[in-house]
């Protein structure tokens, strides 16, 4: 039989999808992870990245931190941070994918105050608005779109490098795959083979359902004039 | 030289040791070759598919939509899906790890090549056509060398996250460094060896990259002439 005929029995077994530590499981799992992953990125790279395009300063602190995590495997971080303090288990597989959440993050919310009108800002700095609500007032709504794109491609690298979890058996869909290597590829070619195409249609999902999301809180008039920017912000951090 | 040997004090498990360097040079520097020569390998094979590429999207403009939005797609996919959908019909070996990083550096390529061609001024464009220039004389000569930056940033982009893909190999035990880390996980924890393992992807990763640097130095002698 081949690979492709051996995935879809797997996956239509549906003993694979309920049993513990089945499909259902590992997609909770993952789900959990990435989101807790997500979150904690946006807690830590949006006050910094608003902070610093608000003041203007540190656009080169931005570049070197999304250098610095491309070069930086994901592999090695997974590993080493159940080393320290962190301990084994969730917190620190949750803090390696947020590592890597940080650089879109971070530089869309950079770009996105950096790009607001100018014009804007100094109406509003003329209207005696403080520095602190020109942030809250003016340029943070105008960064909208911006943050919405940053935590899409954050999200979708998340959701992503979830998968690599499995390594350190910090669960997620990973785990599929990897038991499936762990048969051998004759006997676990169709498990491999499946656990692939769940990771990477969670990957599209997410990527399709937060391109929806970032339409929808992108105002009319800023839709158009956006594109370009933010793509560029998106293409300085890549990797797997 | 024994009571010395004798008084060591026990070694624990440090973060990084000069004595496991030492004692494991051969097995380091094996793998650092490894992983060297499968990202080499990788650039310059998805270089050579990812230039053509972009100069057919430049040449012809309808086709640029659907290769930008291919890569887009494989972009989503995770690295250990890309693994998940080769290995079974790869098998496991080097291959296998190349064709996936080799996908992945394609797409980084492909999309900084494309827009350094489209950033070659018009004027320049018309210029050399109203010189008489041909289509094929006029990419060698006019339209490549001014995407070369772009072109570059590509290479370096993909260099960098190459280095850094290469490590899930383990995933079907040809990970170069990545096996380093990953043996060292597994074996009881072995701190220097995570360690090293990372630091040496890290400086590879710093070390290629500022050498494509210095090439685009040097191939772009024009750009130092004029920021200077």
């Amino acid at each position: 039989m081949s690979v492709i005929g051996q995935a879809v029995v797997w996956l239509n077994d549906p003993l694979n999808w309920t049993n513990p530590g089945g499909i259902l499981d590992r997609l909770g799992e993952h789900l959990v992870l990435s989101a807790a992953a997500v979150a904690l990125g946006c807690l830590v790279a949006w006050p910094i990245g608003l902070w610093l395009g608000h003041t203007g300063r540190g656009g080169g602190l931005v570049v070197m931190v999304a250098n610095v995590t491309l070069a930086v495997p994901t592999l090695a971080l997974l590993t080493i941070l159940p080393l320290t303090f962190l301990g084994f288990g969730r917190p620190s597989v949750i803090v390696a994918l947020a590592v890597f959440a940080v650089p879109p993050l971070l530089a869309n919310a950079y770009t996105g105050v950096r790009q607001a009108d100018p014009e804007a800002r100094d109406a509003a700095r003329g209207m005696g608005l403080s520095g602190w609500q020109v942030l809250r007032r003016v340029e943070l709504p105008l960064a909208v779109p911006y943050l919405a794109a940053g935590f899409r491609t954050a999200a979708v690298q998340v959701v992503a490098t979830a998968a690599l979890a499995s390594f350190v058996n910090g669960g997620g869909l990973g785990q599929i795959i990897r038991a499936g290597f762990g048969l051998d590829i004759a006997a676990g070619g169709g498990q491999i083979l499946a656990g692939g195409v769940l990771v990477a249609g969670l990957a599209v999902l997410v990527e399709i359902v937060l391109a929806l999301v970032e339409r929808l809180v992108t105002p009319r008039p800023l839709r158009a004039a956006r594109r370009g920017a933010n793509r560029r912000a998106a293409d300085a951090v890549t990797g797997g | 030289m024994s009571f010395r040997l004798s008084y060591r004090a026990d070694p624990g498990n440090p973060w990084f040791s000069w004595q496991y360097v030492r004692d494991n040079s051969d097995t380091l520097l094996a793998a650092l070759r490894e992983h060297t020569w499968l990202t080499a390998r990788a650039v310059l094979i998805a270089a050579l598919i990812a230039v053509p590429l972009a100069v057919a999207a430049y040449w012809f403009r309808p086709l640029a939509g659907p290769i930008l939005a291919i890569t887009g797609v494989f972009y989503t996919i995770p690295s250990l899906a890309l693994f998940a959908f080769i290995a079974p019909y790869l098998g496991i070996g080097a291959v296998t790890v190349l064709s996936v990083v080799v996908l992945y550096a394609l797409l980084v390529i492909v999309r900084n090549a494309i827009a350094g061609l489209t950033q070659v001024p018009p004027e320049v464009r018309e210029a050399a056509e109203g010189m008489g220039y041909g289509r094929w004389a006029r990419l060698f000569r006019i339209d490549l060398p001014l995407a070369l930056p772009g072109i570059l940033t590509g290479l370096r982009l993909a260099t960098v996250s190459t280095v850094a893909l290469v490590t899930v190999g383990v995933v079907i035990g040809r990970g170069g460094l990545g096996q380093l880390i990953f043996a060292g996980f597994q074996n009881n924890f072995y701190k220097a060896q995570i360690m090293t393992g990372t630091l040496l992807c890290v400086l590879l990763a710093l070390v290629l990259d500022l050498a494509l640097a210095g090439v685009g130095r040097l191939l772009t002698p024009w750009l130092a002439r004029r920021s200077s």
